[in-house]
């Protein structure tokens, strides 16, 4: 059977959004090798000591900069997990900021990095308006300037 | 993904989403996106190929250089492999078992050695690896037409039960595998097209859609265009 990314892909072009009026656009005005990187995913990653995902969760779990250690916990059945158990870095590429900081391309790697379940209720009201909010307030507490998102 | 950049850019952090559907990102707009087409679950593209993850997110930071909302998409395409993982299926051993619980139990020390290596296990979101082989069992039976409420499915969640029976699968296949690094649908092929567990699942679903179960119960059982 072939075509499982292309089928996703194809339901996907006619999923309803979210829409967002007057969208906001931060201005950064610093070089990016002075500026704090962190990455948020949506691929619900957790430590093992960490509550895990249920399948309509709209939490987010923080990972350390040093954790390694970590479970793919997203209950899609439709994108590949294989990846992520070869190399975390497919889906979270801590190792590369870390390489990014130390050839001093960014300024620095931020202390955590957060990650999120991809399957939401359609309308993402409570990401939207409360976890990503206090998630948004969790990375600045810790001085990040910007954010990659990583989806599966 | 598009979601979370448009809050944290309100608050006033700068996003780069590397987003994986092109029309979403379209639709939804956030500030700044690196449209990647690869294999969904493998954002940066390659496992195991530090330099070109560091392309991946070297473009998409330099995306903070735009003074306006941005979309680029990266050069390369990855093609998701949709031809089964070559992994050896341990032989029969006792031929009185259902042929999933047999096979399960064939992988087991491969599992255990995955496990030990990584450290880490996806297994055990409903059942854990003592409890494969049991749920395979269960699912053989519903396959067989037995009743899904009557015989009761340890770690009851449908869902939760065949993602473990999956992660199990992929975490010992991985260690048995030869060749090249596998593709994006490798190991899903390999699971529903080579397996006597995948097998299993995809009957199972079958049954439980014929005895009117409720959609989500069996639906995700499987990826969807299975």
């Amino acid at each position: 059977m072939a075509g499982g990314d292309a089928a996703m892909r194809e339901y996907g072009v006619n999923q309803p959004v979210p829409t967002f009026d007057d969208p906001a656009f931060t201005r950064l005005d610093k070089p990016l090798s002075e500026l704090r990187v962190a990455v948020v995913t949506s691929a619900a990653l957790h430590r093992p000591d960490q509550d895990r995902f249920t399948n309509s969760d709209t939490g987010f779990r923080a990972l350390d900069r040093a954790d390694r250690n970590i479970v793919m916990g997203h209950w899609s059945p439709n994108f590949d997990h294989t990846g992520f158990q070869i190399d975390l870095n497919v889906v979270y590429p801590i190792d590369r900021l870390e390489e990014l900081a130390s050839d001093g391309v960014i300024g620095e790697v931020a202390p955590r990095h957060f990650a999120f379940a991809g399957n939401q209720p359609e309308t993402v009201s409570e990401v939207r308006l409360d976890t990503a909010p206090a998630c948004a307030r969790e990375l600045l507490s810790d001085g990040v300037d910007v954010v990659i998102l990583t989806p599966v | 993904m598009s979601v979370l950049a448009h809050v944290f850019e309100a608050a006033g952090l700068a996003t780069v989403v590397l987003a994986s559907m092109k029309e979403v990102a379209e639709r939804m707009a956030p500030p700044r996106v690196l449209y990647c087409e690869f294999p969904l679950g493998r954002p940066l593209g390659r496992p195991g190929e530090a330099a070109f993850q560091r392309d991946v997110l070297e473009r998409a930071l330099a995306l903070l250089d735009s003074p306006e909302p941005v979309l680029e998409t990266h050069p390369d395409v990855i093609e998701s492999d949709e031809m089964p993982l070559s992994c050896t299926i341990p032989p029969r051993y006792d031929a009185s078992l259902p042929p999933a619980v047999d096979e399960a139990r064939g992988l087991r020390a491969a599992y255990d050695r995955a496990v030990q290596r990584r450290g880490v296990t996806a297994v055990g979101r409903a059942v854990g690896p003592d409890d494969i082989a049991t749920v395979l069992d269960v699912l053989h039976q519903w396959a067989e037409g037995a009743n899904w409420k009557e015989v009761a499915l340890p770690g009851k969640n449908t869902v939760a039960v065949c993602h473990d029976i999956r992660a199990y699968y992929n975490e010992a296949a991985l260690e048995l595998a030869t060749g090249p690094t596998p593709g994006g649908r490798a190991a899903e092929a390999w699971f529903f097209e080579s397996t006597e567990a995948g097998r299993t699942v995809l009957k199972a679903r079958e049954s439980m859609k014929a005895q009117d179960a409720p959609f989500p119960f069996w639906f995700y059982m499987a990826p969807g265009h299975r």
